[in-house]
C-alpha cells in the first residue's frame, strides 16, 4: 500500500465513522432501530468471522450465543442490575460454553462441525421457550430497560443509537487489535494449514477452542445490546435461521476479511428494507441476490474488491517492470 | 405394550419419509459435494405445484404426474444447472449458504404466490383404520410405510443390480477414477439430482395429507432429514435408511416417553452423541481426512 493509499483509505474512514455519528440525526425512530439492529448484528458476524473466518470452524451457534446474551441482560435488568452486569455474565457465560461446544471442532470437521454446532442451537432454543422459571417461555420477557450511560439515559432511539454504535466501535477495536497480535496470526495458520501450524508450535488445540469461545462471547456481547433494543424479548428471534442469518452475513461480506461483517451486516438488516418497496417480494429478491452474488463471488463482497485491488497491484507491478526493463536495453 | 405397536408403526411411517428425504440427501452430498440446506423446502415444494395443477381444473393423477415432472425439471434439472454447476468448483460452504438463500427464497415465492395459509391436501392413500393383532392402525401410516418401503427397495435395487447403479456409485465413490474407466460422470450426476427431484416429490405426495400444505412446512422436515443422514452414515445410502427410521421412531417415543417440550432435543442429543464417538454415522465409512 502506498503513502497515498494510506491517506485515502484514514480519509475515508473518518468519513464513514462521521456519516455514521451525523446522518441518523434526522433519521424517523423505525430508521434508528433499523440502524441500531445492523450495529448489533455486526457484533454478532464479527464474533463468527473469527471462528469461521480466521480460525476456519464452521458454526450454527452464534444465534443461540446472541440468544444467550439478550436473556441474560434481560433477565438481570429487569430484575434491577445494571447492563454491565449482564454484560460481564453473558461474556462469562458464552466464552464458558463456546470453549465447551470447540471441543467437537477438535475431533470432528466441516459439515459434522457444522451439525453439532446446529444441534446446540436447536437445543438453546427448546430451553428458551420451555424453561418459563427463567425466560417466562412463550410469552418472553417485556419491559427490558436501557441503560445509563456515564449518566445519560439512553431512553430514546437516538441515544441508544449511540450506545450501540459506540459498542460497535470498542469491540471493532478490540478485534483489531487480536487480529493482528500474534494469536491472530496463530488464527489464520490455523486455517490455512493445520498441520503446518501444528509444526511451526502452534498449539492448535487450544487456538481453535480460543476462537470458538472469544467468537461465541461476542455473541453474547451483542445479545446484552438486542434486549434493551428491543425492550421485549420471547424465544423465536433466537431460533435457528438467525444462526443460518449470522453465516449468511459472514460469507456474503466476506468471510475472513476484517470488514466483512459490516457489509454482510448491511446486506442482511437493510437490504431487505431498502427493497420493502416491491412488497411481498422482497425476501425474495433478497434471496436472489444472495445467490446471485455468491455465484458471482463465492468469497463475498470484499472477494470482488480484493480481486480488483490484486489485479490492479499486478498490473501495476508488470507495468514498473517493463518500465526497468526499458531503461536497462536503452542503457549503454 | 400395545400402544408401543401403535407408536412404532405411527414413527415407522415417518421415518419411512425421512428416509426418502436423507437418501436424496445423501446422494447428493456423494456425488458432487452439495449440502442442501434446501432439501426440506425441496419437500414442500413439490405439494404446491400439484395444487396449482389441481386449481387449474386438473383431476389428481394428473396433477402428481405433472407435479413430478415439474419437479424433475426446476428441483433435478434447474436446481443443477442454475446453482449448483455454476458454484461447484467453489468449494462446499459457499455453495450450501447459497441454497439457505434458495431455501429463503422458495418459502418466500409460495407465500407469495399461493398462500400463507396451510391448505389441505388429498391422501393418496385411503384414510381409515385397520385391525391389526386387536389393533387400531391407521391406515395411511401402514400406506406411507408400505410406499416408502417399496421406493427404498426400488432404489437399492437400481443402485446395486444396474449397471447404471454401479457407474453412479463408483461416480460417487471417486469421480476420477471413474472417468478412468469410462464413466459418463457428467449423466451419472444429473441422474443423482433428477432422482433427488423425484425422492422429494414423493416425500411430498406422502407426507402434505397428513401435516397439510404450507409454505413453512420444509423446516423441520429438512432438518430431521438432516439428522437422519448424519446418525445413519453421511456417505451411505443404507445409512440414510436407517437414520431415517431410527430418527422416526425415536421421535415418536420421545413424544410419549420422555416429554413433548423436550421431544425435539432427543433426536438431537442422539445426534451430537453419535457425531462424538462415531462421525462417520451407524453404518458409515470414515472419510479420509483432506489436509
Amino acid at each position: 500500500m502506498t503513502a497515498i493509499g494510506k491517506y485515502w483509505r484514514i480519509a475515508l474512514g473518518v468519513a464513514v465513522i462521521a456519516a455514521l455519528i451525523i446522518v441518523p440525526m434526522n433519521f424517523n425512530r423505525y430508521g434508528l432501530y433499523i440502524l441500531s439492529q445492523w450495529t448489533v448484528m455486526t457484533i454478532a458476524a464479527m464474533g463468527l468471522n473469527l471462528t469461521l473466518g480466521y480460525a476456519g470452524q464452521v458454526s450454527l451457534a452464534q444465534g443461540a450465543f446472541v440468544g444467550i446474551g439478550a436473556y441474560a441482560a434481560a433477565i438481570m435488568t429487569t430484575q434491577g442490575m445494571p447492563l454491565i452486569a449482564a454484560l460481564g455474565v453473558a461474556i462469562v457465560l458464552c466464552f464458558a460454553i463456546g470453549w465447551i461446544l470447540g471441543y467437537p471442532a477438535l475431533r470432528v470437521q466441516h459439515h459434522y462441525l457444522a451439525f453439532v454446532t446446529l444441534a446446540f442451537s436447536t437445543l438453546a432454543f427448546l430451553v428458551f421457550r420451555n424453561e418459563d422459571w427463567l425466560t417466562k417461555g412463550i410469552y418472553g420477557i417485556s419491559n427490558i430497560p436501557r441503560p445509563n450511560v456515564l449518566g445519560f439515559a439512553t431512553n430514546r432511539p437516538l441515544p441508544f443509537y449511540y450506545f450501540c454504535l459506540g459498542s460497535l466501535g470498542i469491540v471493532s477495536l478490540a478485534m483489531w487489535w487480536l487480529i493482528r497480535s500474534p494469536w491472530g496470526r496463530a488464527f489464520v495458520a490455523l486455517r490455512e494449514n493445520p498441520v503446518r501450524a501444528l509444526s511451526l508450535g502452534i498449539d492448535t488445540r487450544r487456538y481453535t477452542l480460543m476462537a470458538f469461545a472469544i467468537g461465541s462471547a461476542l455473541g453474547g456481547v451483542a445479545g446484552t445490546l438486542y434486549a434493551p433494543l428491543t425492550q421485549y424479548i420471547d424465544p423465536v428471534p433466537f431460533n435457528l435461521s438467525l444462526s443460518l442469518d449470522l453465516l449468511m452475513m459472514v460469507i456474503v461480506g466476506g468471510s475472513g476479511f476484517f470488514f466483512g461483517p459490516f457489509l454482510g451486516a448491511m446486506i442482511a438488516v437493510l437490504l431487505p428494507e431498502w427493497l420493502r418497496f416491491t412488497q411481498g417480494y422482497y425476501l425474495m429478491l433478497y434471496a436472489v441476490a444472495v445467490m446471485l452474488l455468491l455465484i458471482y463471488s463465492p468469497t463475498g463482497i470484499l472477494g470482488i474488491l480484493d480481486r480488483y485491488l490484486t489485479e490492479r497491484r499486478t498490473k501495476a507491478a508488470s507495468a514498473l517492470r517493463a518500465v526497468a526493463k526499458s531503461r536497462l536495453e536503452t542503457a549503454p | 405394550m400395545s400402544n408401543l405397536l401403535d407408536l412404532l408403526v405411527a414413527g415407522l411411517a415417518t421415518g419411512a419419509i425421512y428416509a426418502l428425504v436423507a437418501v436424496g440427501f445423501t446422494l447428493l452430498w456423494q456425488t458432487s459435494q452439495t449440502i442442501n440446506f434446501a432439501q426440506g423446502e425441496f419437500v414442500m415444494l413439490p405439494a404446491f405445484l400439484m395444487l396449482a395443477v389441481m386449481h387449474a381444473g386438473a383431476p389428481f393423477w394428473l396433477a402428481i404426474i405433472l407435479g413430478i415432472l415439474l419437479s424433475l425439471l426446476l428441483l433435478g434439472l434447474g436446481f443443477k444447472l442454475l446453482l449448483v454447476d455454476p458454484m461447484l468448483r467453489h468449494g462446499v460452504l459457499p455453495l450450501a449458504i447459497a441454497t439457505m438463500a434458495l431455501a429463503i427464497g422458495m418459502k418466500e415465492a409460495v407465500k407469495q404466490f399461493f398462500s400463507a395459509e396451510a391448505s389441505p391436501f388429498p391422501s393418496i392413500v385411503p384414510v381409515g383404520d385397520v385391525w391389526i393383532l386387536g389393533r387400531v392402525v391407521s391406515l395411511q401410516s401402514l400406506g406411507v410405510l408400505a410406499l416408502a418401503i417399496a421406493v427404498v427397495i426400488g432404489l437399492t435395487a437400481l443402485l446395486n443390480r444396474t449397471s447404471i447403479g454401479h457407474q453412479m456409485q463408483a461416480t460417487a465413490q471417486n469421480p476420477t477414477v471413474a472417468r478412468i474407466i469410462g464413466v459418463p460422470v457428467e449423466r451419472m450426476i444429473l441422474l443423482t439430482f433428477l432422482i433427488n427431484a423425484f425422492l422429494v416429490a414423493l416425500a411430498s405426495l406422502l407426507i402434505t395429507p397428513i401435516y397439510l400444505a404450507k409454505f413453512s412446512s420444509g423446516e423441520v422436515l429438512g432438518q430431521a432429514a438432516f439428522i437422519a443422514a448424519i446418525v445413519g452414515g453421511f456417505n451411505q445410502v443404507r445409512g440414510a435408511i436407517a437414520g431415517g427410521l431410527l430418527i422416526g421412531v425415536v421421535d415418536n417415543l420421545a413424544a410419549a416417553y420422555v416429554s413433548t417440550q423436550y421431544r425435539a432435543a432427543v433426536p438431537l442429543i442422539l445426534l451430537i452423541v453419535i457425531i462424538l464417538f462415531r462421525p462417520q454415522g451407524l453404518l458409515g465409512r470414515p472419510e479420509e481426512r483432506t489436509v
